[in-house]
């Protein structure tokens, strides 16, 4: 066997692995969809009302529930943040990882077993909340090729967001602290972007930044894809933030995984 | 008395060196030698020298913080030493650990099983990292199970296993691999006597299968039972080698009896009647050197007879205390008083 099919193998078994420990943990995908599902009746039903009367343009005559339910999307891809930095970090911990260490496994297995399996709750996750989403009456104006394209940048910001979390579950000291690290990834910036209002609503500061903050774009390219609004440049800015975050997530985690292990 | 010692010992490395010399007409399973490892001002390890030879079963005795598990850790891949050299079935650690890896295997100190795997699931995923094809994977698997009574439990995660069950499934995890050389450390710590014996008599099964085992202990009986050379670590130093026969013939004055007397009159009279030994008056205690056997036990009570009153009575062979403060050339606190 060639090295990179030993790679590929390795990480194979190591994504079955977290895959399992998913279906026998199965309160790290709950969560990742309670929190969504929670943030989408309460908007809908309860702020909706008096959202929608500001909403205006930006809604391009859709009603709210249309408007909010791409942003809920985003929110639940990054939801799965929690369980993935919890994940690697109780891994880091444990002492099958030090077993794995002293055998002949391709050492990148590790953390791709874990952003593969990160990337797979996502998916789940969000399709649903998407039948969640239809329940309560979203009803998107998408073709098959559109909806294609949202699950592709839905998935390339799972992977971007998977490896700054597992960066995250690296450098946290402790399972707590790995979760708390990416509460600000869970809730901050979604609310600082145009997920639940439209960006140019909000005073000046904090419209600037939610202009140029990743979940924007990625917010408003699912928006403009499912309610059939004008895309602009929005999907090209959303993969240039997903490839600029998996990147720098990916050196991070790296980086952290030579500083916990210097041997490997 | 402590010169004495002093010199056995002296003895005692030169001897661990001839031996080192004897093994490299062999290969040697593990050669280490002059290794270093700090942690910023705190000093773990100071330059140790080890042999291993091939098939040998080798105890690495020593107390808490004295550098065991530092040493498995560098010898099984897992951290860098600061200096010095280290072959490992032939390949050098520092520029072939891959070759090691595939070689070695692996039982912590802490359990290494996935808590959230069955037994089964846990033996197959690391069939799965070792890339060991699908039928035999299965096959090794059953046959471990079987070997290790864990079929009934197979099924279930670890987290319903008992202590003794998870030290199992561990070792049979470290086996699947078929290494040729086995790091076990501190394998028995926290396990119930009938576990501990159950876990001894594995060791030994593995030795009789030729594979060359380290064994990390703090307990000198185990390394007793076990090992065919032992090597006493003290404080990140190699201070005696030897086969256990050999440490134990220098630990003799370790061995004492133990006389507890109702009043200090008769604590009094005994020391007296026997001239020697250390006494403690606060609790009417008096400690006879002797080397434990039934001859001198017999000589003293004839000594004592009938006129001295005796409440209670314990023969003390050594233990790793008496190792340690022999070694180090620390008295013990008897000799103080």
């Amino acid at each position: 066997m060639t090295a990179p099919t030993i790679a590929i193998q390795d990480a194979t078994t190591m994504l079955g692995r977290e895959l399992k420990h998913t279906l026998r943990f199965p309160l790290l995908l709950v969560g990742t969809i309670l929190v969504p599902v929670v943030m989408l009746l309460l908007f809908d039903y309860i702020l909706g009302a008096p959202i929608s009367h500001g909403l205006g343009a930006a809604a391009h005559g859709a009603s709210y529930v249309d408007f909010l339910v791409p942003g809920i999307l985003v929110m639940t891809v990054a939801a799965s943040c929690g369980p993935t930095a919890i994940q690697v970090n109780t891994d880091m911990t444990s002492g099958i990882i030090d077993r794995i260490r002293t055998m002949a496994v391709s050492r990148g297995a590790l953390l791709a077993g874990h952003v593969g399996g990160s990337v797979v709750r996502t998916l789940l996750a969000t399709a649903v909340l998407t039948g969640v989403a239809l329940a309560v009456g979203f009803r998107p104006k998408a073709s098959l090729v559109d909806w294609l394209i949202v699950a592709g940048i839905a998935a390339a910001f799972a992977i971007a967001l998977a490896w700054v979390s597992a960066a995250l579950g690296l450098a946290a000291r402790s399972v707590a602290g790995a979760n708390s690290s990416t509460l600000p990834i869970q809730f901050l910036l979604p609310f600082l972007s145009s997920t639940f209002v439209p960006a140019d609503s909000m005073p000046v500061g904090v419209r600037w930044f939610a202009e140029h903050q990743p979940f924007t774009p990625v917010v408003e390219s699912l928006r403009a894809l499912l309610t059939d609004a004008p895309l602009g440049n929005n999907a090209y800015l959303a993969l240039a933030w997903c490839a600029a975050i998996a990147l720098v997530g990916y050196v991070w985690a790296q980086a952290g995984l030579r500083r916990r292990y210097p041997a490997s | 008395m402590l010169e004495g010692l002093t010199l056995t010992w002296g003895q005692g490395c030169s001897m661990g060196r001839m031996n080192t010399v004897i093994n490299n007409a062999t290969p040697a399973a593990v050669s280490v030698s002059g290794l270093r490892k700090a942690y910023g001002e705190k000093v773990v390890l100071n330059g140790v020298d080890l042999t291993i030879g091939e098939g040998e079963v080798f105890g690495l005795l020593g107390p808490n913080g004295a550098g065991k598990t530092t040493i498995v850790r560098i010898l099984s891949t897992l951290l860098p030493a600061d200096a010095g050299t280290v072959s490992v079935l032939g390949h050098d650690l520092g520029s072939e650990a891959g070759a090691v890896r595939s070689l070695i295997g692996v039982t912590g100190q802490f359990s290494a099983v996935d808590n959230l795997l069955t037994g089964e699931e846990n033996l197959a995923l690391i069939g799965r990292l070792l890339h060991v094809p699908a039928a035999e994977r299965r096959a090794r698997a059953a046959q471990l199970l079987e070997r290790f009574g864990l079929v009934e439990a197979a099924k279930q995660t670890p987290a319903t296993y008992s202590g003794g069950m998870k030290r199992r499934l561990d070792i049979a995890m470290t086996l699947m691999g078929r290494p040729q050389l086995i790091f076990l450390d501190e394998p028995t710590t926290g396990l119930d006597p009938r576990s501990r014996y159950a876990m001894w008599q594995l060791i030994r099964d593995l030795a009789a299968e030729g594979v060359t085992v380290l064994l990390t202990t703090q307990y000198l009986e185990e390394a007793d039972q076990l090992a065919d050379r032992i090597a006493v670590l003290d404080r990140g130093r190699i201070v005696a080698e030897g086969t256990p026969k050999q440490l134990k013939r220098r630990i003799i004055p370790g061995a004492h009896i133990l006389l507890r007397f109702a009043d200090a009159a008769s604590l009094d009279a005994a020391a007296r009647v026997l001239g020697e030994g250390s006494r403690d008056d606060n609790e009417l205690v008096l400690r006879v050197p002797s080397d434990g056997g039934i001859r001198s036990l017999r000589d003293m009570l004839a000594r004592l007879g009938n006129g001295v009153a005796v409440e209670d009575l314990s023969i003390h062979t050594p233990d790793l205390d008496d190792v340690f403060f022999a070694l180090t050339g620390n008295p013990s606190k008897e000799q103080t008083q």
